[in-house]
């Protein structure tokens, strides 16, 4: 697999850490497993770790804009953080983070959501 | 330098990573930077992707095809698939426009090629398939041009 994904979960926080390529082939799979954890393990919020991702398409986009969608249903709230330059250029092209809040770690994404790290 | 380079794969997902790289390596030639890689990379899978998810609804049975050829420092890169074709071409190029809202697709494809590359045409027939052509100036040849 091009994607791996690890899951962390402190309180009501999932820390999503993604490492590798993320295109429509790694979204059914990522979208299906992010689904599971929101669902199984009660998570409102989520905080979507960036630094590994070394490439990534619209198709990410698209998943990415579904969980901030659903997350946003549970009053929750999606932070991203440590993102590098390449796939940055999506997001800004696509005004992503008009929406979104971005961190520059994972340390001040769990901060910014009132869990000490 | 002048070059050709054809292939024809499955129209099954696993098969994006394996065009983008494809088309990357063949380009390596140029002597590209790490940012034009990855614009070459984004653009293809975003129409390896049209052609999976619009021109074939996900059938895994059907054939995508892709040439490039090299001409000096330019690449031309056409994506072809022989699908259902998009209806209306103008409305598929809007920014955030999908015509699949359902399958969490962004509609940012067709802005993001138009962004990397420095020329895209689509030539599409209802029932018969969509063309990408996208070219792209690698920066070598401005440089040597000025």
């Amino acid at each position: 697999m091009n994607l791996s994904m690890q899951f962390v979960r402190m309180e009501n926080v999932l820390v999503l850490r993604l490492e590798g390529e993320l295109d429509h082939h790694a979204a059914i799979e990522l979208r299906a497993a992010w689904q599971e954890q929101i669902r199984v393990h009660k998570i409102q919020h989520t905080i979507l770790n960036l630094e590994n991702l070394h490439f990534m398409d619209s198709s990410g986009l698209g998943v990415i804009l579904g969980r901030y969608k659903e997350l946003k249903q549970l009053n929750g709230e999606m932070v991203i953080c440590s993102i590098n330059p390449a796939v940055r250029r999506l997001f800004d092209m696509s005004g992503l983070f008009k929406i979104v809040r971005y961190e520059s770690n994972e340390h001040f994404a769990l901060l910014s959501l009132g869990v000490a790290s | 330098m002048n070059n050709e380079m054809n292939i024809t794969f499955k129209s099954i997902s696993a098969n994006e990573a394996f065009a983008r790289i494809s088309v990357a390596a063949f380009v390596s030639s140029l002597d590209p930077t790490l940012e034009e890689i990855n614009e070459i990379k984004t653009v293809v899978s975003e129409a390896v992707t049209n052609a999976i998810i619009h021109g074939y609804e996900e059938n895994p049975h059907q054939t995508i095809a892709i040439t490039c050829t090299l001409s000096e420092d330019n690449l031309t890169v056409i994506i072809e698939d022989f699908g259902l074709g998009i209806n209306n071409i103008d409305l598929a190029k809007q920014p955030l426009y999908t015509s699949k809202p359902e399958l969490e697709r962004s509609g940012m494809g067709f802005t993001i090629m138009e962004n990397f590359m420095d020329k895209v045409e689509i030539h599409s027939v209802p029932d018969e398939g969509t063309k990408v052509t996208m070219v792209k100036e690698f920066k070598k040849s401005k440089t040597l041009c000025n």
